[in-house]
């Protein structure tokens, strides 16, 4: 019997992506499942999938101790191909096509004002907190905030002012916190935000910023909403990249010495 | 052919992530800045004229559709490679500047809907319509 089992496992890991397709699909089916039984169709199919997603992320996390997932569990390897930034950009990318460009090119100056209104924004809060546990000092409070910005923006703004290693690692889980907080929120206050158009979906984008967590959230909300809100939050992290080390940092040095 | 759209939509990525990263180097910073977004463009500007011209047939339009519509799985094994036990481990202030930041950012978007006049209405209701 172990026998089978490993048989199965060896096909399982040599046909990673494609072990990664079914079961994504028989994931996503059990989702929809949920959402019209239990749920009545309110809680979206894809909602719950991204959650069932972050899930089995948590869970991949404390087996392995890895840092991607479930996708370091060898036989669902290929869930990290699948899901990896360079597909997930291919199938961002696609959603483009067919997409409204009047009402892109009307939205443009709000999702341009969103972006830096995100990023100063997600700075400012991100430093406020940093001051609040003690990291009272300007390279500290900067870092912390381009985390709150995107978790990428927390370590390349870090390394470029000279950040410690441990301040750097908190600034990376807050981005992380925003990004999963964003995936699996966005389908909830949606309603309270008006997010239900091409507009606000850009300004949404623009204001979260992170790539990931938007994407997941407006497939789980609508996702004829995704591109709009891709589209915006793709500039977010090299604005914020481009900005925290160097406009940000002066200004949070200037106030706090 | 379908591997038209899918060569086509490769395209627009590859050129996009190009630019994106040539913006990097410009400004002098170590990202992409960009290229998703600029490639999403292309791909508009590109397919409509293609259409329009009628060279871009129905069946080589599948080849971009088929991605667009698989754009929900690849998310949600994106969601399940995310090192979500780093950011729950991460500790009160980790969670907190990241909660902080999207609940702010959230309160915004109504405001900044209102700029340039009323905001546009709601997509129709899309009940029925789970394209997954």
């Amino acid at each position: 019997m172990t026998e089978v089992i490993d048989l199965m496992a060896q096909v399982m890991s040599r046909y990673g992506l494609i072990t990664a397709f079914a079961v994504v699909g028989i994931t996503v089916w059990v989702s929809y499942q949920l959402s019209a039984r239990l749920t009545r169709g309110h809680l979206h199919g894809s909602a719950i999938a991204i959650m069932l997603g972050l899930l089995a992320a948590y869970a991949g996390g404390v087996i392995t101790e890895g840092a991607r997932g479930i996708a370091d569990l060898e036989v669902l390897a290929g869930i990290g191909l699948m899901g990896g930034g360079m597909l997930r950009d291919f199938a961002i990318i696609a959603t483009a096509f067919g997409v409204n460009t009047r009402e892109l090119a009307r939205a443009g100056a709000s999702g341009v004002i969103s972006l830096f209104a995100g990023v100063f924004v997600s700075f400012a809060i991100g430093a406020v907190v940093a001051y609040a546990f003690g990291y009272t000092d300007a390279v500290s409070m900067t870092t912390i905030g381009g985390g709150a910005a995107t978790y990428i923006v927390g370590p390349v703004t870090g390394a470029a002012i000279g950040a410690s290693s441990d301040v750097i690692a908190l600034s990376i889980a807050a981005g992380l916190i925003k990004s999963m907080l964003v995936m699996a929120g966005t389908p909830f206050v949606a309603p309270l935000i008006g997010l239900n158009n091409p507009r606000s979906a850009m300004i949404y984008g623009g204001l979260m910023g992170t790539t990931s967590g938007v994407a997941g959230g407006l497939a789980a909300t609508d996702e004829r909403l995704v591109p709009y809100g891709a589209m915006t939050a793709t500039f977010y992290t090299g604005l914020g990249a481009l900005l925290g080390p160097s406009v940000i940092f002066v200004v949070i040095r200037a106030i706090v010495g | 052919m379908v591997i038209y759209g899918v060569a086509l939509l490769a395209g627009c990525m590859l050129a996009g992530a190009f630019i994106g990263e040539l913006i990097g180097v410009l400004i002098g910073i170590d990202a992409n800045v960009g290229g998703v977004g600029i490639s999403m463009l292309l791909l508009i500007l590109v397919a409509a004229k293609g259409q329009a011209s009628g060279r871009l047939r129905p069946i080589s339009q599948t080849g971009i559709t088929f991605w667009s519509g698989i754009y929900i799985p690849v998310v949600v094994a994106m969601a399940a490679s995310q090192n979500v036990v780093a950011a729950v481990r991460g500790g009160t202030a980790a969670v907190l500047a990241g909660v902080l930041a999207v609940v702010v950012s959230c309160a915004l978007v109504p405001l900044l809907s209102r700029i340039g006049g009323e905001p546009p209405p709601p997509l129709p209701d899309a009940s029925g319509k789970q394209g997954v």
